[in-house]
């Protein structure tokens, strides 16, 4: 594969599951390799699904050298580093042909907000067809080269990204004769000031 | 308070439905013309939204269908009239909390989707199985794939025109088998039976004794139900060379259970994978040659004969000792970060669940691979040319189950 980026994921758990982490502009090409190669040939796309994975303030200790009171001594200290936000779309693939599997692939935005695309997979793998635009509708990553990219599961018209994680659920408030406690500080919300009298 | 006034919006949902296109609601078809390659009007053609209340769609279920004449030019599925974000609601409850919930995805096979959930969540935590709960895990999830192929087979011949008769003879077995789940686990359907390195409970006295028996009749339904309709002139007519799939397509779209080894492809999850302890005993992969809905329902029976050999086998040599891991712990259990994708051979296809731990009680990622969801990727390739009663029969023959497909 030239040109192709890759990094291998390390899965700490007992499952370990290592994945392959692709950079998008090779996606596809690496993606048809590991389809049509003899020795690899995964055909079957089992799961396809996105993560989130929002901006992380991440802290670690390290052990730094500094002059106190004129004599050098070792201090911890806690180091924070930003890490930015992303999306993350996971693909676990098998081959049907040679019975192994999975290999694990993952593809990451830029970022979560304008540059959330993701090069599309089911030119490759048409079962990827449904779980991408589940995906899309759930977590708002655009894929390029989708044939039908729409909502699938929420409906059309609906503006936001249910699955990700600071997603605000709607206040379904329902009326109630005798609303108390916390039930009534939300009718208070829903009502103007006169009414409440 | 007073009452709310009438300009009051009572539900007071900021996101709020889309108010239907203008013309709607009256009717659910509409009429387009019909241009050939040069763009002149050549005739009509009819577009129907089938759904989501037909009687055919075993759910919710709706396809935008354009029909020429009677013949079936596209078709559009439409999803999300059950969904309720069943992913989301595993992020924010615990590892456990799931385990009911994943009853509800596809109610006809809640011990296989138990299954499935607790094997994944083994494979991220590194749980071990006892020898008893494998062979009761077993011996619950075939007697699950034979309700469940049963019931088919009949929704399918009810689908066909076979009104109440085949649908019923399955039913009278399929109500044996849950009069079984309902000793083991307190419920016909919802059974929340297995749990993490293990299962809830031992089987109640007696209960291997019921199981043999209704293992020993089943032989005897299969052989009345074939001896009716397997080689009966109708159902061979409306089934043969109906919706069939090329075998190139049904691998790439990721088609799995009977609709994949109906075309002919060998991939069976018990064999390939071996979890459980499927290794030990010994049963053959039934394999389709045309891929049509006749090869699919002749699988689905075939599948039965062996699910029943498989019981025979385990039935024989149960052994004794305790039901579920004693290192698993069932409340505070928080495994170590990670990610783990399970999968089990589950009536429908392949069930998936994918986990993504980061320590805390909650997964933090909580994904359901639905076999019926992705089976229906193919449903217009499949309908493309046939008339709109074999699109209600290919859809049954597909196995769908509306809360494992919208979620």
């Amino acid at each position: 594969m030239p040109g192709a980026k890759l990094e291998i994921v390390k899965n700490d758990s007992p499952s370990a599951q290592h994945s392959l982490w692709v950079d998008n502009a090779s996606a596809v090409a690496v993606a048809k390799y590991v389809r049509d190669e003899a020795s690899l040939r995964f055909d079957y796309a089992s799961n396809v699904t996105g993560v989130d994975w929002p901006e992380m303030e991440l802290s670690e200790k390290i052990k730094v050298k500094k002059v106190v009171d004129g004599v050098e001594k070792e201090v911890e200290e806690v180091k924070k580093t930003l890490r930015p936000g992303y999306l993350e779309t996971v693909y676990h693939l098998y081959s049907m042909e040679l019975k192994h599997g999975p290999l694990v692939i993952r593809l990451r935005t830029e970022n979560r907000t304008d540059k959330a695309h993701l090069p599309s997979l089911t030119p490759i793998w048409r079962g990827a067809e449904f779980q991408e635009r589940e995906i899309f509708d759930l977590y708002g990553i655009i894929f390029d080269g989708h044939p039908d990219l729409r909502r699938i599961l929420m409906w059309e018209g609906f503006k936001d990204f249910p699955m990700r994680k600071d997603y605000v659920e709607p206040d379904d408030y329902e009326y109630e004769p005798t609303p108390h406690d916390e039930v009534l500080d939300r009718v208070k919300q829903h009502y103007p000031a006169e009414v409440m009298k | 308070m007073s009452a709310p006034s009438a300009e009051t919006d009572l539900h007071g949902s900021k996101v709020g439905h889309t108010p239907p296109p203008e013309g709607a609601g009256a009717q659910n078809y509409s009429i387009r013309k019909k241009s050939n390659d040069q763009g002149a009007v050549e005739g009509e053609l009819l577009e129907v939204s089938m759904g989501p209340q037909h009687p055919s769609t075993h759910g919710v279920f709706r396809m935008d269908i354009v029909l020429d004449g009677e013949q079936v030019v596209k078709l559009k599925p439409v999803f999300g009239y059950l969904h309720r974000n069943h992913e989301k609601i595993g992020e924010g409850t615990t590892y456990l909390g799931s385990m009911p919930y994943t009853d509800r995805l596809d109610y006809f096979c809640s011990m296989t989707n138990n299954w499935a959930y607790a094997l994944s969540v083994e494979k991220l935590a590194g749980l071990q199985v006892p020898e008893r709960a494998e062979y009761l895990r077993l011996i619950l999830a075939e007697l699950t794939r034979l309700q469940n192929h049963a019931s088919l087979c009949g929704f399918l011949l009810q689908d066909m025109g076979a009104m109440g008769t085949p649908l019923m003879y399955a039913f009278r077995e399929r109500e044996k088998i849950l009069d079984l789940f309902e000793a083991i686990s307190g419920a016909r359907m919802m059974c929340n039976f297995m749990r993490f390195g293990g299962c809830r409970c031992d089987a109640p006295a007696g209960w291997f004794e019921q199981v043999q028996q209704i293992v020993d009749e089943f032989p005897a339904f299969l052989d009345e139900f074939e001896t009716l309709l397997t080689e009966n002139e109708i159902l061979m007519a409306r089934t043969q060379g109906i919706g069939i799939l090329p075998r190139d397509l049904v691998v790439n779209a990721s088609i799995t259970g009977p609709l994949l080894r109906a075309v002919g492809v060998n991939y069976d999850i018990r064999k390939v994978d071996k979890y459980g302890i499927y290794d030990r005993f010994q049963f053959r992969v039934p394999l389709g040659v045309r891929g049509d809905v006749y090869d699919r329902y002749m699988l689905r029976v075939l599948e039965m004969r062996e699910s029943v050999g498989i019981l025979q086998q385990a039935l024989k040599s149960v052994p004794g000792g305790p039901i579920v891991d004693p290192k698993a712990k069932l409340r505070g259990f928080r495994p170590k970060a990670g990610e783990a994708y399970g999968r089990i051979e589950a009536p429908k296809g392949e069930l998936g669940f994918y986990l993504i731990s980061d320590g805390s009680p909650n997964p933090y990622r909580y994904r359901v691979r639905p076999p019926s969801f992705i089976n229906l990727t193919t449903l217009e390739d499949m309908c493309l040319g046939h008339n709109v009663a074999d699109v209600v029969i290919i859809l049954g023959s597909v196995d769908i189950v509306l809360g494992e497909v919208d979620r």
